[in-house]
């Protein structure tokens, strides 16, 4: 009955073209010689090399990698702790409140974050730096990894945690041994997620940074601002390109080890 | 440890990479002995010393997200100082026996007052609707296509989705500028056509906007169609077909109204952000388009006007909460209805 129709397949492949074709067109023109953005002058890899004499650009780009890398790790740490808190607890005093905070980060305008945990630093008369932005990223990308890790359990049988327990494994066994293979791939993809959304974030960056700690986006920014350039071109074609494939490879693991686990169902059910 | 041994083994094909590199260590003397330190001290913590850590991102967010909050609207009542920073304080100690409080309506009263401000919320909200609605024609056809196309091929079309979605946002909307500028691709191209004979200003007005949005948010909104539409029963169109009806008024009869809760989940996921959207109309828009993201970051950065930026951000907090509201009432109306 389901027929892939003339009607779906236009729209598909109008819609990926929306999608892709400035993507593409903008990988393109990294590779122009020409420094006209419009004009063609043939390949060339200039921009790529020039780009490696910008000090600017790759003080900008050391500071973003350290930020995404610590806000990650503390994110997925603290994320994971909330994804199990809101699977698992069931209902505690204060669960909706924690729940509303878990999802309000990720529809919440950038401005209004920002502005307020700037406000906040403020307040306290913290200094803004690296550190202060790490917090701000560790802040809403924890609630994505919380929600990750929550779907996964959620469909994940808790039934052999307890029977690690009745055999006598301690709580902190059982979550070593148990828990955390099964949640792995989540906090994975997660920390994943957090790190790719930390290299993008400029709002909520450009609120809570100091002096001296300019990250990628807000330096592509403030060049943006002045026009279109090759250069530019050229830092945000490795930017795709790296997030591209961790996520496709990503992705590959994650459909190898699916295909894995089928595999083994239906040998099991061989067996039996 | 025989028996532990054959639990995890059990286990491992649905426990995943980490369980076999658990397993592969076992037999790695040092290993054991790490895991043992860290399983013994993890027992000694206790209960409470569990739930200590348990409590962490409980704390965290109170902090670093609730508290802010209380700030922000805190200093919406301050007044605007020549000081470092720049607004005066709330309260003060006099004599150091008096709590002297000093709250000032100006910047609720000047959001009001100016036209400004308003015009500014009301055409944010109109943006947002607008390009909310675009974004569904869109990604409705697309969204039903993945469902219909071929098994084999779904993977790949919802990586196809997702991977815009991992992309920068900056990036993404830098890429529409040298298309849509005047001496831009599009352009460019219309007039090679012969289809124009004057270039379009299409940069830095209200429609670029709305393509920047639509294009940025369109898989916020596929993602939920698309799951959506893959739960659909088929064996309901089909008896719709069995009983002469024909494929037009099916859909009309029965996709549309099951996809209701995807629709309104991914108008949702649309609808919120770009109201407060700022790196498209600052990048994408006119002088002429005034969002309400662009005020507050003008006032806060160009003006500094930090109690007027904090009066900003707590209307548009309560005209989101609106929608937030209405939202989590249908989700849970419809969580009620399925269980």
């Amino acid at each position: 009955m389901k027929q892939f129709s003339r009607f779906n397949q236009i729209s598909l492949l109008l819609g990926f073209l929306f999608l892709y074709l400035p993507i593409v067109i903008l990988i393109v023109f990294s590779f122009n010689e020409s420094k006209l953005v419009t004009v063609w002058g043939g390949w060339s890899t200039k921009w790529y090399a020039e780009l490696m004499h910008n000090q600017g650009i790759k003080d900008a780009a050391w500071v973003t990698l350290k930020v995404a890398f610590m806000s990650a790790t503390v994110a997925a740490f603290l994320g994971t702790i909330a994804g199990m808190t809101l699977s698992r607890f069931g209902r505690f005093r204060g669960r909706t409140l924690f729940s509303g905070m878990i999802y309000a980060p990720m529809v919440m305008p950038d401005v209004i974050i920002g502005l307020s945990l700037l406000l906040m630093f403020v307040a306290l008369s913290v200094d803004r730096g690296i550190a202060t932005i790490t917090i701000a990223h560790i802040t809403f990308s924890l609630c994505y990894v919380a929600v990750v890790v929550q779907s996964r359990l959620s469909s994940f049988d808790d039934s052999i945690e307890e029977a690690a327990l009745d055999l006598g494994c301690t709580p902190a066994k059982t979550f070593l041994f148990i828990t955390l293979p099964v949640i792995f791939p989540a906090v994975l993809s997660g920390w994943l997620l957090a790190f790719t959304m930390s290299l993008d974030d400029l709002v909520i960056s450009s609120f809570t940074s100091g002096p001296g700690s300019t990250t990628l986006p807000m330096k592509i920014y403030s060049q943006v601002r002045l026009g279109v350039t090759p250069e530019i071109n050229a830092v945000s074609t490795i930017l795709v390109g790296l997030v591209a494939s961790g996520v496709l490879l990503a992705s590959y693991i994650n459909r190898r080890q699916a295909k894995q686990r089928q595999l083994d169902q239906q040998l099991a059910a061989q067996d039996e | 440890m025989d028996n532990k041994g054959v639990l995890i083994t059990g286990g491992q094909a649905e426990l995943g990479p980490l369980a076999a590199v658990q397993m592969r260590l076992s037999s790695f003397a040092p290993y054991r002995w790490f895991v043992a330190t860290i399983i013994w001290f993890a027992d000694k913590l206790g209960v409470r010393g569990r739930s200590l850590i348990i409590a962490l991102p409980y704390v965290w967010l109170l902090v670093f997200f609730l508290l802010p909050f209380a700030i922000v609207l805190k200093l919406s009542f301050a007044e605007i100082a020549i000081a470092i920073p720049p607004y005066s304080p709330l309260w003060a100690w006099v004599d150091g026996i008096y709590l002297k409080i000093q709250l000032s309506f100006e910047s609720y009263q000047l959001l009001f007052e100016d036209s400004l401000y308003i015009k500014a919320y009301l055409t944010s909200i109109k943006i947002a609707t607008v390009s909310t609605l675009l974004t569904l024609f869109i990604g409705f056809p697309m969204a039903y296509g993945m469902v219909r196309a071929p098994k084999q091929w779904r993977a790949t079309l919802l990586m196809l989705v997702i991977l815009p979605f991992w992309t920068s946002f900056l990036i993404r909307v830098y890429a529409w500028i040298g298309i849509l500028k005047t001496k831009g691709l599009l352009n460019l191209l219309l007039m090679n056509l012969g289809i124009i004979s004057e270039p379009l200003t299409i940069l830095n007005t209200n429609l670029a906007v709305y393509i920047g949005i639509v294009y940025s948010y369109l898989p916020f909104m596929i993602l939920p169609l698309y799951a959506n539409l893959e739960k659909l029963d088929g064996s309901l169109l089909e008896a719709a077909s069995d009983l002469g009806c024909g494929p037009f008024k099916a859909f009309w009869s029965i996709t549309i109204p099951l996809s209701i809760p995807g629709i309104v989940a991914g108008c949702f996921l649309v609808f919120i952000p770009a109201v407060g959207e700022f790196v498209i109309p600052d990048l994408l828009g006119g002088s002429d388009t005034l969002m309400i993201g662009k005020t507050l970051w003008v006032e806060f950065f160009n003006n500094r006007d930090w109690p007027l930026a904090s009066a900003v951000a707590v209307l548009l907090l309560i005209i989101l909460l609106i929608p937030i509201v209405l939202f989590q009432k249908f989700q849970e109306r419809a969580n009620a209805r399925s269980t």
